[in-house]
C-alpha cells in the first residue's frame, strides 16, 4: 500500500511536470490534476489542441486559372470574352487539358489525316504559350534525329485529342524561346518518356537549369535587357563589358509606368470561380 | 501641337525600315541557302559554295513544303522539293530549325535512297506526285 502511494506521488510530480512545459501538441492528458489529493490546485486550462484536417487539404489542391481565360486589358466588349469562356468551358468538358507552363514536358496526340492511324502524337518542350481565348496556343520544341522541329499548337482545336505532361516544371524564363540557339542537347526528348510524379499539393518546382548556347550570332540578342533572360550562361559567351554595353537598352522606367499595370488578380477569382461553377455543370 | 506632334513622330518614322530585312519570314526564295537532307552523294559532297535556290517553281515566288525549286549546287543546276522550312507554317505543321530539301532527277524520282531529317506529314497531300521520295523517308512527324 505504502509502495503504492508513494508510486502515486511519482506519478503526480511528473504531471506536474508535465503541465509547466509549454505544450505545442496535446499529447498527454493532464486533467488527472484536477483530482489530486494534496489541496486544490490552481486551475490551468488545457492547451488548445491543433488538429490537422487531412480531408481539408485534399481540397485545397491547387485550381490554377490557365492564362488564356484572363482577356487583354482593351476596349473590346467584355461579352466577347464571356463568350469565348464558354466555349472553352465546353470544350474542356470534353477534352482533358492539363495544368501545364513554359517548361514542362508535353505530349500532344492530335488527328492528322495525313498521318498513319489518323494519329499524330509529339512529344516536347512547351517553349511558349501565347493567345488569349479560344485561339490561345503553344509551342513545342524537340530534336528529332539532329533536326530540330517545333509544333505550335492551338489549345482549343478540335483537332486535339489528348494533351499528357510527362514532367511539370517551371525553368528560370517565361519563354524558352531561345533554345533555338541553344546546344541540342538542352532540347532533345525521347518520345517513349514516361510520365514523372508530382505531388499536387505542392509548388511547382523550379528548374534551375541554365543552358549552353551555340556559337553566335543568335537569332536574337537575348542578353538585352527586353528579354530578361536568366537561363543563360552569359559568362561563357561575353565579356562583362559587353554585358555592361547590353544593358544600354534596358528600360527601367517602365516599371514604374502606371497606365501599363494590369493587375489581374481580382479579376482571376472572379473568372476562377465562374469556369470552376460551369465545369461542374 | 503640330510642332509637338511632328516631333514625336519624325524620330519614330526614321526608325522604321522601309523593308523587311528579316530572312526567316519569307520561307523560301532566290538564292535561299539550303540544306540537303537526302543521302545522294551530291547533296553531301562539301563544296565552298552552299546549295542555293535560283528559282522556285509556282507563281508567286515564294516556296513553302512540297514546292519544287531548281538548286545550284555544286556548279550544277538540279531540281529539289522542299520539305521542310525556318518560317512557320499553318498552326499545328511542324516548324523546321533549317531549310531543308530532298534533291529530285526531272522525272520526281528522288535523287538519293533515304531521308534523314523528320518530314512533315502534310507531305502526304502530294502521294500521288511523290509516291516514292516519300516511300524513302525514314520518319514523318
Amino acid at each position: 500500500m505504502a509502495a503504492c502511494t508513494r508510486r502515486a506521488r511519482e506519478m503526480m510530480g511528473l504531471l506536474r511536470f508535465l503541465r509547466n512545459i509549454p505544450q505545442t501538441e496535446r499529447f498527454l492528458s493532464t486533467s488527472v490534476m484536477r483530482h489530486a489529493s494534496d489541496g486544490p490546485s490552481k486551475f490551468i486550462p488545457p492547451t488548445k489542441p491543433v488538429f490537422t484536417d487531412k480531408s481539408q487539404e485534399e481540397a485545397s489542391v491547387r485550381r490554377v486559372l490557365s492564362p488564356e481565360f484572363i482577356p487583354p486589358r482593351q476596349r473590346t466588349d467584355q461579352i466577347k470574352f464571356y463568350i469565348e469562356r464558354k466555349d472553352m468551358i465546353q470544350r474542356r468538358k470534353v477534352l482533358q487539358i492539363p495544368e501545364f507552363y513554359v517548361g514542362s514536358i508535353l505530349a500532344v496526340t492530335m488527328t492528322d489525316p495525313y498521318a498513319s492511324g489518323n494519329l499524330n502524337r509529339f512529344v516536347g518542350i512547351c517553349t511558349q504559350r501565347s493567345g488569349k481565348g479560344l485561339g490561345a496556343t503553344f509551342i513545342l520544341r524537340n530534336v528529332i534525329d539532329g533536326q530540330g522541329v517545333e509544333i505550335c499548337y492551338e489549345l482549343y482545336s478540335p483537332r486535339m485529342r489528348k494533351i499528357e505532361v510527362l514532367k511539370l516544371e517551371k525553368r528560370l524564363d517565361d519563354n524558352l524561346m531561345y533554345l533555338r540557339d541553344a546546344l541540342p542537347e538542352y532540347s532533345t526528348f525521347d518520345f517513349d518518356m514516361q510520365p514523372v510524379h508530382y505531388e499536387l499539393t505542392k509548388d511547382i518546382p523550379v528548374n534551375p537549369l541554365k543552358v549552353k548556347m551555340k556559337p553566335k550570332p543568335w537569332s536574337k540578342r537575348w542578353e538585352r535587357p527586353k528579354f530578361d533572360i536568366k537561363g543563360i550562361r552569359f559568362d561563357l559567351y561575353l565579356t562583362p563589358e559587353q554585358m555592361e554595353h547590353a544593358q544600354k537598352w534596358g528600360e527601367p522606367w517602365r516599371e514604374y509606368d502606371m497606365l501599363k499595370e494590369y493587375d489581374t488578380s481580382s479579376l482571376e477569382k472572379k473568372i476562377l470561380e465562374e469556369v470552376d461553377e460551369n465545369l461542374r455543370k | 501641337m503640330a510642332l509637338s506632334l511632328s516631333g514625336l513622330i519624325l524620330p519614330k518614322l526614321m526608325q522604321q525600315r522601309a523593308f523587311s530585312v528579316s530572312s526567316a519570314v519569307s520561307a523560301i526564295q532566290k538564292l535561299t541557302r539550303v540544306r540537303v537532307v537526302d543521302n545522294s552523294t551530291l547533296g553531301n559532297a562539301h563544296h565552298h559554295r552552299p546549295p542555293k535556290v535560283i528559282h522556285v517553281y509556282n507563281k508567286n515566288g515564294v516556296g513553302k513544303v512540297g514546292d519544287r525549286v531548281l538548286l545550284a549546287i555544286k556548279g550544277q543546276k538540279k531540281k529539289a522539293i522542299i520539305v521542310g522550312h525556318k518560317m512557320p507554317g499553318a498552326r499545328m505543321t511542324p516548324r523546321f530549325d533549317s531549310n531543308n530539301v530532298v534533291l529530285i532527277e526531272d522525272n520526281g524520282n528522288p535523287t538519293g535512297t533515304r531521308i534523314k531529317a523528320p518530314l512533315p506529314t502534310h507531305l502526304r497531300k502530294l502521294e500521288g506526285e511523290y509516291s516514292k521520295l516519300l516511300a524513302i523517308a525514314q520518319r514523318f512527324v
